[in-house]
Parts: structure tokens; C-alpha cells; sequence
């Protein structure tokens, strides 16, 4: 995408840096001069921006965070009660900082069944696949090891179950719980780490979401109808078309992160994590934030320990083999009739999974769970590669630019 | 069409999550408190200042007497309407350790602005043993760290009841409706007029319990009125300014030849 003669810089900073470090060229040869993107992509595109914005929020909350925070068990709580109630704004920067997770998340699982929906993980586009799904690991571990450092309850007992899983492990497992948690059981030595692994992982992501927008711009984004671009009116430039179009979703993402904030700051989040952590005192239910419940619901739903910490890994590493699992060689669900039903039942399947992470496991939400577990895993290794053999994809038209064509006769250019 | 689509998701997703919190409390067969209508509700909620200042009378003359709120100090009452002699007056009445003398020996003083206040027991063993075994739980925090919070706290207060004949009480154990499992070992602790009003307001069982409610979910959220004053004041900006950008976005597309 980069070709053509040196550009010459109007700003003389940037011809003086670019003469001594050639940085902007070198973006550009990336990113291609302008940044043409298809001129058809919806507001759905806009998740990635809203993305690494949250990131940005995460970050830079968490470092005055951090000035202010004691990582001890016997001073993590008051010292998060400092914050709220005698740091100037501290309790803004808190409830920022709390909320803007869930913001995070809801993002990110938009930005994931954006990419399902439109098969943004097919050819060439399943390296870029991989990196995003790498760096919702690591936001999952990030996220986990943020909650226990409040140190309330549901800390306390989060990090109990969650390091506890290691356990299961057979020989090794309880060795590597102990040298997890730094001592025999959950305590400062553990929240020290945590402490520790939550400030080096937002960088980690930050490094990751680099490659992640690299690979992306090799072959540009996706798009609604799924065929690339063929020629320069396919496409537009990035700025100022895109940027205009996806500064309103982030205005409105900051609209649902305000009203949580200052209406509503302690919606998403547990009563008993405002009692401080007890060791004696276990909690009558003890669950995850609203993002992990799908997978805490998996997890739960093997009556096997060793085979819920298997399915519960296995619920997110088979992501990873999506763009393989998928054998459609049309892209986008706009164009494949029974493909976008089942699309459609994985999102509700995934929301029944949360509701049931949130029940006790018994009784029927124990048997809600189980079969929805079961269609989770059948979804990607049955009903996605037979959808893609023997679906018959309705015709694709001939290029962005181009209205469908009324013959089939585009189809088997699906893929490239 | 597929945003309306995920804003129904959204909706269902926040819907379960809420009806899943409910039929938690509902397994275990408490009265669900009654919903109130609170001063400090709403976008534009304050705290009532005269319910917070007999909220503190209650909190000081009953509460106290078991409960700690660590995260308070005296110079907070200022926030609730005392002037500053007034609160200083206040801590004045408690007596603190103070520095070691110059011999190393423990000293004692009045307390001051810059202190929070006093326990009633020196540490959780003296507070079980003077209670039965149960431990009073500090109230700094306590309409946060329970479901339906405020409501909660007030529907516990005038809860009380005599037990059902076919239940068996735990020794010092009360009934109560809201309570979970019925048995709490606080016993009823407002009773008619125990309370002396600076303001003449009558000291009923129903008026104590919304007062100190109300103190006790200022000491949760003392920031909540400056929340709620910035958060109007950032809504309105945040709408107005996703306006300008849908405007912004329009007037740049209409360049494009579609």
C-alpha cells in the first residue's frame, strides 16, 4: 500500500523529525497514505476506536489509582475507603475506573460478535483474529486481578475460587496453587502479585492492541458485505469520514459510562464487596462480575472440577480455532440465510450462560446450564462447519461499489 | 435495525441480571423492604440536612453504643450541616488516646476535628463478648454493603417482630422479617420517643428509622450530592456534544457522491 514518491510534509516539526527518524513515512507504509477504508462500513466498525479509547480511560485512571492504593490485606480496603472518601476526586476516578471495565467489556463483546457476525476472522484476516482474542485473555486476567484488589469479600473469594481452579490440575495442581498464591492459602502475598500483574497487563494489551491495528491495516477492515475492495472507489479516507462517523458512538459510550458513574456507580457491581475480605466467612453466592458469567456458568456446569477448569479454558481457546472452524468461504452473515439464524441463537445461548452464572448451580438453572454449555461448544465444532458446507449463500454483489447483482453469478468469489 | 437489535440485548442482558439479584432473596423468603422515597433518590437527589442531623443523634445516642464508622470523622459533620464549633463541640465530648507523655506513659485527650469517630470496643473479641458471640459490623459502609441498601437498612430497623410459635429461636436470637434467616442477634434497637429532637420532631419508631437511614447512606456516599450536581452538569455536555458530532458527521458525508 505504500508505493509512490517520498512525501513531502507541509509542517516543518515533521520534516525536521522525518528527515532525522523517518516515523511518519513509516506509519504510513502501514497504514497506506490516507488510510483508505471501505466507504461502507456501519457504525459496528466503530467498537475498535471505542476500544482503545477504554483502554486509554483504564490507564490513565489507574496510574492515579495506583498513587493512592496500599497493596496489603490489612490496608487495601481502608486505603481504597481513602480514595472514595478524602482523595479530592478520588471517588471519581474510582467509579471511572470500576465502570469503565464493564464498559470495556461490553465493548469488546460487541467488537467479538461484530467480527462473527461479518466473519471478520476469515482469510487473510485470521492472524488479526488471533491477536484480538490473545488480548481478551489478557483483559480477562486483568479485569480478575483489578477486582480482588478492593479486598472486599467477593475479592477475596473471586481470587479463592479462581486460583483454587488451578488446583485441579492433577499432580502438579496443588503445587502450582501454592506458588500462585505466595503462601498456603489467598493473602497479602497474593494480592501483592495481583497488584503488581495489574499494572504491567494494561501495557501488555496496549503492546498486543499495536499488533492487533498492524495486522489490521495490511489488508484493511472488513466490511458489512464481506468482499474486498477493488479498486479506489471502494474506498474512502479513514479521516475525516470514519473519524466523523464514530466520534457519536464514542460520545454515546461516554453518555452510558457518565450516568452509571454518577447515577448509578454501584449498579454493576456487589454489596458484599463493601464488607472487608473474611477468610472465616464465606458468602452465600459468590459471583463473578457481569462479563465473566457465561464462562463462570460453563465452568460450573461440569460436575468435575478437573472438567469444568478443561470446558471453562475450552470455552475460550476454541475462539482461536474460528476462523478454521468456520468452513463458509462467504464472509459476511448478510449473505447466508441459515448462518445468521444461528448467529443469532449463540447470542441468546451466551446471555441464557449469564443468567445462569449469576443462579445457584441447582435445580433447573443447573440444567438450563448444562444444555446451554453443551450448545456453546456445539455451535463451533458441529453447527458452524456444517452451516458452511451445506449452506447455499444468497448472490454477492460485484464490488462494494456495485448494487447486488440480480444473477448468482458472484458467488464464487466469495472469499477473495 | 441491528442497533435497535443491540440495544433489546442489552436490555434483556441488565433485565436477567436484576431479576437473578431478586430471586436470590426471594428463595430464602425475606420480606423484600419496602421501597421508600428518599431525599438523596434520583438525578437531582440531596440529603434531607435536618434528617441527617437527627440521623446523627440517633446514630450517636443508639448505634454507637455497639457500632463502629471508621471511615467517619468529625470534621465530616461539617458536610451535614453543623458549623465547625459545633462539630468540634461534638468530638468534644469524646475523650481518645492520645501521644505517650514524655515518660512513655499513655496519655489521654478530647478529641478533635481530625478524629474519626470513637469505637465503642477496643477490638472484635471485646465487641463479641459484650454481644453474645455476634459481631455489631461497622456502619460507615453498611447501606452499600447490602441488598436494596437504604431500603434495607430502614425496613430492618422497624422489622422487628414477636416469632412465629413454630420456630424455634437461637438463644439471645431476635426475629425479624427483613433479616436473612429471620434471626439476627441485634435486638429492636428504636423504641417510641427513646430519642430527644433538637428540632421538636416527634421521636417515632418510623421517623428515627428514616433518619438515621438517611445519616448512615450520607456516611456511605458522602460524595453523593457533588456526584450527582457533576454528573448532571457532564450529561449535558456529553449530550450536547454528541449532537454536535452527529451534525458534524452528516455535513462531512454529504461530500461523498452515494
Amino acid at each position: 500500500m505504500a508505493g509512490g514518491p517520498a512525501r513531502q510534509y507541509n509542517n516543518r516539526l515533521i520534516r525536521w523529525v522525518e528527515y532525522r527518524m523517518p516515523i511518519f513515512s513509516a506509519v504510513e507504509a502501514t497504514i497506506g497514505r490516507d488510510m483508505p477504508t471501505p466507504k461502507n462500513l456501519n457504525y459496528w466498525w466503530s467498537l475498535g476506536s471505542v476500544l482503545f479509547l477504554a483502554l486509554i480511560i483504564q490507564i490513565a485512571t489507574g496510574i492515579f489509582l495506583a498513587m493512592h492504593y496500599i497493596p496489603n490485606g490489612a490496608m487495601a480496603f481502608d486505603s481504597v475507603e481513602q480514595i472514595m472518601r478524602n482523595v479530592n476526586y478520588g471517588w471519581l476516578l474510582r467509579y471511572v475506573h470500576a465502570n469503565g471495565a464493564s464498559l470495556f467489556f461490553a465493548a469488546v463483546y460487541l467488537h467479538i460478535l461484530r467480527g462473527m457476525y461479518y466473519g471478520s476472522y476469515k482469510a487473510p484476516r485470521e492472524l488479526l483474529w488471533i491477536i484480538g482474542v490473545v488480548i481478551f485473555v489478557v483483559m480477562m486476567a486483568t479485569a480478575f486481578m483489578g477486582y480482588v484488589l478492593p479486598w472486599g469479600q467477593m475479592s477475596f473469594w473471586a481470587a479463592t475460587v479462581i486460583t483454587n481452579l488451578f488446583s485441579a490440575i492433577p499432580l502438579v495442581g496443588n503445587g502450582i496453587t501454592t506458588w500462585l498464591w505466595g503462601g498456603f492459602a489467598v493473602d497479602s502475598p497474593t494480592l501483592q502479585r495481583f497488584y503488581s500483574l495489574h499494572y504491567l497487563l494494561p501495557f501488555v494489551i496496549f503492546g498486543i492492541s499495536l499488533l492487533h491495528v498492524w495486522a489490521l491495516h495490511v489488508h484493511g477492515s472488513s466490511n458489512p458485505v464481506g468482499i474486498s475492495t477493488r479498486s479506489k472507489q471502494d474506498t474512502i479516507p479513514y479521516h475525516p469520514y470514519y473519524t466523523s462517523k464514530y466520534m457519536s458512538v464514542i460520545g454515546l459510550s461516554f453518555i452510558v459510562l457518565a450516568f452509571l458513574v454518577f447515577y448509578e456507580p454501584n449498579f454493576l457491581s456487589h454489596p458484599d464487596n463493601f464488607k472487608p475480605a473474611d477468610p472465616l466467612q464465606t458468602p452465600a453466592n459468590i459471583v463473578p462480575e457481569w462479563y465473566f458469567l457465561p464462562f463462570y456458568a460453563i465452568l460450573r456446569s461440569i460436575p468435575d472440577k478437573l472438567g469444568g477448569v478443561v470446558m471453562f479454558g475450552a470455552s475460550i481457546a476454541i475462539l482461536f480455532l474460528l476462523p478454521w472452524l468456520d468452513t463458509s468461504r462467504v464472509r459476511s452473515a448478510r449473505f447466508r440465510p441459515t448462518y445468521r439464524y444461528f448467529f443469532w441463537i449463540f447470542v441468546l445461548d451466551v446471555i441464557i450462560l449469564g443468567w445462569v452464572g449469576a443462579q445457584h448451580p441447582e435445580g433447573a438453572s443447573l440444567l438450563i446450564g448444562r444444555l446451554a454449555t453443551a450448545y456453546y461448544f456445539a455451535h463451533f465444532v458441529i453447527i458452524l462447519p456444517f452451516v458452511g458446507w451445506f449452506e447455499r449463500p444468497r448472490p454477492l454483489p460485484e464490488s462494494i461499489s456495485k448494487p447486488v447483482l440480480k444473477s448468482g453469478a458472484a458467488v464464487a468469489e466469495a472469499a477473495e | 435495525m441491528t442497533k435497535l437489535r443491540g440495544i433489546l440485548t442489552a436490555a434483556a442482558v441488565s433485565l436477567i441480571l436484576a431479576t437473578g439479584a431478586n430471586q436470590v432473596s426471594a428463595a430464602e423468603a425475606e420480606a423484600l423492604p419496602p421501597a421508600q422515597d428518599w431525599s438523596f433518590n434520583g438525578l437531582f437527589g440531596t440529603f434531607d440536612r435536618a434528617a441527617l442531623q437527627r440521623g446523627y443523634k440517633v446514630y450517636k445516642d443508639v448505634c454507637a453504643s455497639c457500632h463502629a464508622m471508621k471511615y467517619v470523622a468529625f470534621r465530616n459533620l461539617v458536610d451535614i450541616g453543623f458549623t465547625e464549633g459545633e462539630a468540634k463541640a461534638l468530638a468534644e465530648e469524646y475523650e481518645v488516646a492520645g501521644e505517650p507523655d514524655e515518660f512513655g506513659d499513655p496519655t489521654t485527650r478530647k478529641a478533635a476535628l481530625s478524629d474519626i469517630f470513637p469505637a465503642p470496643y477496643q477490638n472484635p473479641q471485646a465487641a463479641r463478648a459484650a454481644n453474645s458471640g455476634a459481631l455489631p459490623p461497622d456502619l460507615s459502609l453498611i447501606t452499600k454493603a447490602r441488598e436494596h441498601g437504604p431500603d434495607y437498612i430502614r425496613a430492618l430497623m422497624v422489622g422487628y417482630e414477636d416469632a412465629p410459635a413454630d420456630m424455634t429461636m437461637g438463644p439471645g436470637m431476635n426475629y425479624n422479617v427483613y433479616f436473612p434467616g429471620h434471626q439476627v442477634a441485634m435486638p429492636a434497637p428504636l423504641s417510641e420517643g427513646m430519642v430527644e429532637y433538637a428540632d421538636g420532631t416527634e421521636a417515632s419508631v418510623e421517623q428515627m428509622a428514616e433518619d438515621v437511614t438517611t445519616f448512615l447512606h450520607w456516611a456511605a456516599n458522602p460524595e453523593l450530592e457533588r456526584r450527582h450536581q457533576i454528573g448532571f452538569q457532564v450529561m449535558v455536555y456529553l449530550i450536547l456534544l454528541t449532537g454536535l458530532f452527529l451534525i458534524v458527521k452528516q455535513r462531512v458525508w454529504r461530500k461523498l457522491d452515494h
